[in-house]
Formats: structure tokens, sequence, C-alpha cells
């Protein structure tokens, strides 16, 4: 028999051969735990770190470590330059129209928080609506509880179905005129649902409801363009994408944000300040209140090139064979049940095994040098959806390989044993 | 044996297949809830008071193995004592699972707690195998209706 490869399945190849050359650019990947080579599958919580993104910081805190925005003096300038550059950069990451649009934050938390503070105290009141859906993190539940706690307003959620997908019938019938804003997890961190969002975006927009993302989960492992999805929010954290914990960004529609008042006060946030008035910066530097986290910024700058030379294309597809592979290896543990199942699923693998709490299961995997994440994952909504208290989560990222998987299996296997 | 083998041994997977006491109690003298914020465990625990002593003793609730077998062993040992023999047993286990008491310096009659000696090897699971205790001391301090191990 004779076959063909195409010349598009032979360039997919050389870049699956391209990913997997990338593993020992994380030197944390290289330690062995508990006596055995480190498995580590809990990227969803945070990614590891390639060695051009902690020399960005050494070099950073080495060579140019000073403040930004305010020195007339040579580091200060320079520091300066370099952290607007990271903003440029992540501008073009995220296809952003302008670079003001680029707000640095604390991470997806925060971008989360500012919005629901600022833009949803001047526009939420009384009687309106903010609209979630059944699937997200506490992270975009709870900053929207408050507002509505607050303002008398209510928090609707969109229910999902026993797959882990929106229930697109139920989303239309929830946009009202009370609707103010819906708040979307582009990719939930539990189920891997990857959630029709471009879609949910233009049925939201003909109402007139301006819609966030929580892209935590998805910038990482896929290309997002906030401009061809037309968000009109969009927040995400260095930490989850290869860069350092403590800094993120919230994408904001111009406009939108230029009519929002602060989320906090204080230096580089002003122009000029009386006791009488105080004049507010222009965007972006209206929201960055204090001095940022810079050093991280650099980091941050670092993994975006990065990533940008892997290549998120490439990444998809190589994540995609490593969901596949696991979900279709799992099937040989006796009373395993996956825990989403959407069509459209990132590299995240939620489970529960039949009379085995998920906390005893993360305890043998660790023996056994594997780290997983167990427990509710900031999602207990989503657990109360499910009827559970908690699952086991395994959750890829490019630097993972299929014998990892093995191992994986393998101590899967052991769990029964020593469990019974 | 190895660390894993000795945090889940025999005793501890016996406790949780057939957990003890696993059951509310109607006319409860005092019943608290207890979360472990962390990774979801949440019990009952149920105690019906004869003057000082524990005369009855039950949880409900889901949780870990470690948790659960911690909470069915509790109930045994503590029908019949008083609130002040509660409190020195919680103490010894305590000190158990922090690796502060060996199993052999444990008092008469506390032999079952033994089992849980394999917990100090495992930091991160010290707060599973106190949960039920904590919520047992708060169920006979009286006054607060729930406890967490944060």
């Amino acid at each position: 028999m004779h076959t063909t490869t195409s010349n598009a399945e032979v360039d997919l190849m050389d870049r699956f051969i391209a990913i997997r050359g990338c593993r020992h650019h994380f030197p944390l990947l290289r330690q062995r735990v508990n006596g055995k080579p480190l498995v580590y599958f809990d990227n969803a919580a945070t990614s590891q770190k390639p060695q051009v993104v902690i020399d960005a910081l050494t070099r950073y805190y080495t060579e140019e470590n000073s403040n930004i925005h305010r020195g007339v003096h040579y580091l200060s300038e320079q520091a300066t330059r370099a952290y607007e550059l990271v903003r440029r950069k992540v501008q073009h990451f995220v296809n952003a129209r302008q670079v003001q649009e680029i707000i640095f934050v604390r991470g997806t938390t925060e971008g989360i928080n500012l919005v629901a503070y600022s833009y949803g105290r001047s526009h939420v009141a009384k009687g309106d609506e903010v609209l979630i859906s059944a699937m997200e993190h506490h992270s975009n539940i709870v900053p929207w509880q408050i507002l509505c706690e607050e303002k008398g307003a209510k928090l609707r959620v969109i229910p999902i179905d026993d797959r882990g997908e929106i229930i697109l019938d139920e989303y239309e019938r929830l946009l009202t005129p009370r609707t103010k804003i819906v708040a979307l997890v582009h990719v939930s961190n539990v189920l891997g649902s990857i959630n029709p969002v471009r879609q949910m975006i233009s049925m939201a927009h003909e109402h007139g409801i301006p819609v966030l993302l929580d892209g935590a989960q998805a910038v990482p492992h896929m290309p997002v363009d906030v401009e061809e999805l037309d968000c009109d929010f969009y927040a995400f954290s260095s930490h989850k994408m290869f860069g350092p914990t403590g800094v993120g960004i919230l994408y904001g529609r111009e406009p939108l944000l230029d009519a929002m008042p602060p989320y906090q006060g204080g230096g580089d946030m002003i122009k000029s300040v009386t006791f009488e008035k105080t004049i507010y910066n222009d965007l972006p530097h209206k929201f960055e209140a204090g001095t940022p986290n810079i050093g991280g910024a650099m980091g941050l700058g670092a993994a975006v090139d990065y990533i940008g030379q892997i290549g998120l294309a490439g990444v998809v597809s190589f994540e995609h064979e490593l969901l596949k592979y696991a979900t279709a290896r799992v099937e040989e543990i006796d009373g395993l049940h996956i825990i989403g199942n959407a069509k459209e699923k990132a590299a995240v693998l939620s489970f529960v095994i039949d009379g085995i709490h998920p906390h005893d299961v993360g305890t043998i995997l660790d023996d056994e040098g594997i780290a997983v994440r167990t427990g509710h994952h900031c999602a207990q909504p989503v657990m109360q959806r499910f009827g559970i208290a908690a699952t086991t989560r395994a959750s890829f990222a490019f630097y993972n390989t299929k014998e990892e998987i093995d191992v994986f299996i393998g101590a899967l296997k052991k769990v029964r044993e020593v469990l019974g | 044996m190895s660390a894993i083998r000795e945090l889940y041994q025999q005793v501890i997977l016996d406790h949780n297949k057939s957990p003890r006491n696993f059951h509310a109690i109607e006319n409860a003298t005092s019943k608290v809830e207890g979360f472990n914020p962390l990774c979801g465990d949440h019990y009952t625990v149920f105690v019906k008071m004869d003057g000082d002593v524990v005369a009855d003793i039950g949880f409900t609730g889901s949780g870990c193995a470690i948790s659960k077998a911690s909470a069915s062993v509790m109930s045994s040992i503590i029908k019949g004592k008083t609130g002040a023999e509660a409190g020195r047993i919680f103490e010894n286990f305590h000190r158990l699972v922090r690796g502060e008491l060996s199993p052999d310096q444990l008092g008469d009659g506390l032999s079952k707690l033994a089992a849980f000696a394999g917990v100090s090897e495992f930091p991160a699971r010290v707060k599973c195998a106190s949960l039920a205790w904590h919520t047992l001391q708060a169920a006979l301090k009286g006054g607060a209706s729930s406890v967490t191990t944060e």
C-alpha cells in the first residue's frame, strides 16, 4: 500500500519536532521530585518559565532597574523605554488597535476587578443585570457579585450542559435590556471548554451590551486577536503564559476606557494634583497608579517574544495531540470519568475516580513526581453544576510529552492499587 | 514500607471505606460544620452530651480518605469521653500528625491513632487529618456553627 504525506502534514511534523526541542528551555523541568523526574501537569495553575524570561528579570535588576515615567536620568529613561516597548509587544501580541488600550495590571483578577469597579460602578444601577456563565473562575464571579450587591443589581448565570458547553439558546434568552455587561471565560480552567466567544460577543453586541473576556487560560494556548473577537475588554496573566507572576494585562476598547473613571488613585495616574482638584492622566496611565511591576513587565516582554518564536499555531495542534492521547489513555483506568467533554477543548483534563477522592489521587501522583491540581480549582459553582466536590486536573503545555502522559497513566493505576 | 503505603495503611483505608458513626444525630446538643477551603473537604460533626460526657457522636459530609478515616476513628475514640478528655486526645493526635509525638508515646486506649503517624511525612495533608477534630473542638466548646482549617 502506498500512502502520500501532504506538504501540510510534513510542515506540521516539522513544527512538532521544533516544539519538542523547546523543553530544554525550561530549567525547572529538569528537576527530580521524590526521586523521580518531575512531570509538570499543573500548567493551568501557572506555567513554567523559559530561561529567556528568567534572564530578562536578572538583566533588568542587574542593569536597568530604575523607576519609570519620572526620572530625567539615563536609567529611568532606559527603563521607561523598555517598559513601554513591552506594552507595544503586548499590543501586537493580541492585535489591539492602539497601544493605549493595553493596561498593565497585576493579573487577570485585577483586570476584571478594574472593569467591575470602574466600568461597573458607572454603568450598572439598581435593577440592572450582569451576565456571567456557569463555568467562571471565582475571579470572574466575586467582583460582579460585590458590584451587584452594592448597586442592587442582579447577577445572572448562563447555564452549561453536561458536556461543559454553554447553552446558547439560554444565553440569547438572558440578553435583555437590563443586561449591562457580559463577563465570560474564554477557556474554562476546569472543563477546558473553549467557548464560542466570537459568536457570543456578536450576540451581545446586537443588544448593545459590552463583553469582557477572562483570557487567562486562552492566551498561552491559542492565538488571541481582540480585534477579530471584537471584544470590549480582555484580561490575562503573565504567569500562565511563561512570564513572571504579579503582572497581567487588561485590554479595553479606547472609547470605553476613556470614559471610565480611574480604578485607583496615586502617582503616575495624574496630570496635576492640587487639594481642590486632580486632573487625571491620559490612557493608559490613568489606570496605572503607583510604581508598577516593572521587572515583571520585562519578563512578560520576553515571554511574548518567546511565544512568538515558537508560534501558537503549532502549539495549538501539539497540545491537541497531547489531550487526545491523554483522553484515550485514561480510559484504561477503572471508574474514571472525565469532567468536561466540550467539542472545542483546550489541553485540560479534569476527572474523578469512583470512590477515590482527588486529594488522595494528588498525593499519590506527587509521590511519583507528578504535579497535578486537585480540589475545586477556584470554581466551586462548576463543581456544584456537576454534583462533585472536587476533581483532579492535569493541564498540559507544549513542553509536556506523551512519555510523561505514560508515566501519569502508570501512576493512576498505582492509585487504584494503593487505595483499593 | 514506603511513605505512601505508610500514609494509606489498612486501618485508614478500612475507615475510609466503612466509616463508623457516619450519620447525623437527631436532637444533637451541638452541630458544627467544618470546611477545608483549599480542597473542598466538608463535614458536619454532631455531638450529644450527657452532662460533661459525649454520649453520642456522628458525622456526615465528604472529603479525602485521610479526612474521612480521621473523622471515623475520632468518633469511635471520643464516644463516652468527657470534653476535657477529648481535648487531651486531640492534643495527642495533633502532635502525632505533625511529627512531634511518636506513635509509641500515645497514651492508653489511643493506639488506633497510630495509623495517622504517616501523615507527618505529608505536611499538606495535616489539615485533612485534623479537620474533623477542629470541628469537634468547636462543637464541644459551643458557639461557632462552622470552622475552617484556613
